[in-house]
């Protein structure tokens, strides 16, 4: 190959504590798309900070195309042909998505120019989106080709993209594959940052993997299995799950005709929901985000009451109950964001762990809490599953994703739940610290808990669910055996279609 | 080019460092002020925070007005800060410290000239639940029909003013004065007196309900779930939902406890260093108690010392425009200068101050 497009020679970034980029070099080809591995807190924000202009290396060069490349903010970044989707979106739910697009931009073109642009890059791309359309009402994968479709705008020469498909339904992923072969083949190089190993070994054809901050190794990912990539990522032999063969106990938890209308403008209204988990089960419940999601565990951790019946424990009626008395009852639950809803971003630890466990934990007397106790309680989650933090004292905010999750799973898994449910319990973690957590719930379903875990990552939820339901519109499908789902399927569920496949049956 | 850039934690240091800050930066302002106003600014500071407590001639009368001045704003703020940790912002303290103030005087007065000891307690009773009552207003309004609680405490301070100006010219004014406004005076009737209970300290039962406000709030927030909860719901209201914390409940208590203080404050006054209901009878500890709330740093303790201070420049003002020809407004807008420095300054435990043009780190 001649030279690359982008260059990267020695760079060093340090943080307080911890370098977050150690003497990291490699290059992109034109054209490439270029995969960037390693688990959380391995350096790969850090690392494509410094190639947008968000963050400034203290040592080291980049040179794109040549030419020294050391951008002070992002706009000088994309000045000079370097365009990044972010794993979260910015965009503004009340905008309708030309106007979320020129907000971006430095010199908008008229609005009629623009909208004609969206749609010409669009259809160019294949990526269908209608300019004119109010951005909160897209789904995830929608508001995805805003971001794409935005960067395409600027005709970048380096698209950097973080973790794309979390969001996404298999053919969407499809669809976005396409665009970024299509793209490669013009000549942009793709910079992509992803867990799943499987979409990097379909997609990319080179590989730099970073570890603790350091390049520990480089390959072609067409030519390397995913347990090998894995292995380099983590450093060590990754434990698969094992589901282990369970029968079905009596049913614990029922939901039955479970409705509520959309707590904000942008929400979404659950409509008759029904289903029973039974002891020692393992329920997943997929979908693409914005079904409903937020919506069901809500209902079902008592931040929303339902109407009278439509959630039972084990005969009990707790549909009118606040969370404290379905906690008091074993009824436990990990929301999906976790700063801010699953913990209080700067409350140490140890608050944190008084949070949800006061109850079942008895950290309070009389309504007087005991420090010491509560402080046992966080230092046992934090030892027992392996979260990376000086102490109990330290705020949330200050923990990687990763560890915080453990946190989060962790504070509800030692109040020994009866029934758990969990919403992306594995989103954004590392592979071990993801492996970490699923054993856990595997764990806890072994000891004859019930478990529903709502996830976007369809892996995930075929590797520990004993059965699976799909979340569209507030609808969720009948369950069906894992052991008898196969990709199609699973596309067909979480597009809605099971509806129609059974009124035809 | 100045510019701001955010802290990646809350810098311990400026959390402590920008109170004093603040009172620098408003003895700066306000010298500039008085300057202008054609006073000699170095007088006019000295006259506010040194002549009070040391001055040969003044500081006999004026120590024990510290205690005097500061044991109603103690009170006050301390049950506001509890709300503003919650994000539940009662404005509207002025208001309840007038009707607390009322109810103690009006069922004081209704017994009179009785003489047993229950009268004065059973007035403490009665100001701190008109107190209670009229912040129930707002919490009512806002947890049924979600209106704002900044405007409905603060609308209702004017009803109270003027329930106030109609209750000491009608009702509650003293048959046997001769026709002036006002009511009996109750410090002078043993039964209802609120006296000073050790001479030449100004200590009297309202410091020492302020004591043991201070002491409640503090063993409420550190101690206990429900100022965890407080704390939670105005750190991460959703955190709380999930926790199970109702936020109406909190609404309610933080309103109701804020309430009963501002009431107690103002029946503890009204029997014993205002002695009377009068048509001026309040003088703005309620608003006041808003800047100490802040500038102790929404911290009981904090709140001591932001009391005492405030207490201090009330008594030094009233010195300044007595010596010196201060306008009263000029005073009040110094004390403003303390709770505008503050917010501004605040803002250094958040974010560091870089100059020039340099990428962020």
């Amino acid at each position: 190959m001649s030279a690359p497009l982008l260059e990267l020679s020695g760079l060093t970034k340090a943080y307080p504590g911890v370098v977050a980029n150690d003497d990291v070099s490699f290059g992109i080809g034109r054209g490439q798309i270029h995969a960037l591995l390693g688990e959380n807190g391995a350096g790969k924000s850090t690392l494509v900070k410094m190639i947008y202009g968000l963050v400034r290396p203290d040592e080291g060069e980049m040179r794109l195309e040549g030419r020294p490349h050391a951008p002070a903010t992002p706009l000088e970044a994309r000045a000079a042909g370097v365009a990044m989707v972010f794993q979260h979106f910015s965009l503004f739910d009340a905008l309708d998505v030309a106007e979320n697009i020129t907000l971006g931009m430095a010199d908008p073109p008229p609005r009629r120019d623009l909208a004609e642009r969206i749609r010409k890059v669009s259809r160019d791309y294949g990526l269908p989106l209608d300019p004119n359309r109010i951005v909160g009402d897209l789904s995830a994968g929608e508001r995805q080709r805003v971001e794409i479709v935005r960067c395409l705008l600027q005709s970048p020469k380096l698209l950097i993209m973080d973790e794309p498909t979390s969001v996404l339904t298999p053919q969407e992923v499809e669809i976005l594959f396409a665009t970024l072969r299509k793209l490669s083949a013009e000549g942009t190089a793709i910079l992509y940052i992803s867990h799943k190993l499987d979409e990097i070994r379909s997609l990319c054809d080179a590989a730099t993997i970073l570890r603790l901050g350091k390049v520990v190794g480089a390959c072609d990912p067409r030519e390397s299995s995913a347990r090998e990539l894995a292995e380099m990522m983590v450093g060590s032999a990754l434990s698969a799950p094992a589901r282990g063969g369970h029968v079905a106990g009596e049913v614990i938890l029922e939901v039955e005709d479970l409705s509520l209308p959309p707590a904000h403008a942008f929400g979404t209204p659950l409509r008759r929901i029904g289903f029973g988990l039974a002891k020692g089960e393992i329920l997943g419940i997929g979908g693409v985000a914005g079904n409903g999601q937020d919506e069901l565990l809500a209902a079902l951790s008592g931040e929303r009451v339902s109407p009278r019946g439509s959630v039972r424990l084990r005969e009990t009626d707790v549909s009118r109950m606040g969370p404290d008395a379905r906690r008091a009852l074993g009824l436990l639950s990990a929301p999906e964001e976790r700063l801010g809803h699953a913990a209080a971003p700067d409350m140490s630890l140890m608050e944190n762990a008084l949070l949800s466990g006061h109850g079942r934990k008895a950290l309070a007397r009389r309504g007087f809490v005991d420090w010491g106790r509560t402080a046992a309680f966080a230092r046992d989650v934090i030892a027992r599953f392996d979260v990376r933090t000086p102490g109990e004292h330290v705020a949330a905010r200050a923990l990687s994703g990763g560890n915080l999750q453990k946190f989060v799973i962790g504070r509800e898994v030692l109040q020994a739940p009866d029934v758990l449910v969990v919403n992306q319990p594995t989103w954004g973690v590392d592979a071990a610290a993801a492996a970490a957590i699923r054993q856990a719930l595997l764990d806890l379903a072994e000891g004859g808990a019930g478990i529903i875990v709502i996830s976007q990552d369809l892996d995930e939820l075929m590797e520990i669910s004993d059965r699976f339901a799909a979340l569209n519109e507030g609808r969720l499908s009948a369950p069906v055996a894992t052991a008898t789902l196969d990709v199609e399927r699973i596309g067909l569920m979480l597009g809605g279609a099971w509806d129609r496949e059974k009124s035809h049956a | 080019m100045i510019r701001l850039e955010k802290r990646k934690e809350p810098s311990t240091l400026w959390s402590y460092a920008t109170p004093f800050l603040a009172v620098a930066l408003t003895v700066l302002a306000g010298g500039l002020m008085f300057a202008a106003l054609g006073t000699d600014p170095v007088a006019a500071i000295r006259t506010i925070f040194y002549d009070p407590l040391f001055d040969p001639q003044y500081a006999a009368y004026s120590r024990p007005q510290l205690l005097v001045k500061a044991a109603p704003l103690i009170l006050i703020a301390t049950g506001l800060a509890l709300g503003f940790r919650a994000g539940v912002w009662n404005i509207g303290a002025e208001g309840q410290y007038i009707i607390g103030a009322l109810t103690g005087a009006g069922v004081g007065l209704a017994l009179y000239p009785a003489e047993t000891r229950l009268i004065f307690p059973l007035m403490v009773v009665a100001g701190a639940l008109g107190g209670w009552a009229w912040a129930m207003i707002p919490a009512i309004l806002k947890t049924r029909f979600n209106t704002n609680e900044i405007l409905v405490s603060l609308l209702l301070v004017y009803v109270a003013e003027n329930l106030l100006a109609s209750m000491a010219v009608g009702r509650l004014r003293n048959p046997e004065g001769g026709g002036f406004p006002g009511s009996r005076n109750l410090s002078q009737w043993d039964a209802a007196a609120n006296p000073e209970l050790v001479a030449g300290t100004g200590l009297h039962w309202g410091v020492i309900a302020a004591i043991a406000a201070v002491i409640y709030a503090y063993i409420l927030l550190n101690r206990h779930l429900m100022g965890f909860n407080i704390r939670l719901t105005g750190q991460a209201p959703r955190a709380a939902r999930f926790a199970g914390v109702s936020p109406n409940r909190i609404v309610v208590f933080c309103l109701g406890l804020s309430g009963a203080l501002a009431g107690l404050a103002g029946l503890f006054e009204v029997t014993g260093p205002a002695g009377q209901i009068s048509i001026d009878f309040n003088v703005g500890y309620g608003f006041t108690a808003i800047i100490v709330a802040f500038l102790g740093r929404l911290h009981p303790l904090g709140i001591v010392l932001a009391g005492l201070l405030m207490a201090l420049t009330y008594i030094g003002g009233e010195l300044a425009s007595f010596m010196l020809n201060i306008p009263a407004a000029a005073i009040q807008a110094f004390q403003g200068m303390l709770l505008f420095f503050l917010l501004a300054v605040d803002m250094l435990t958040n974010f560091r101050i870089r100059l020039g043009r340099e990428a962020p780190a």
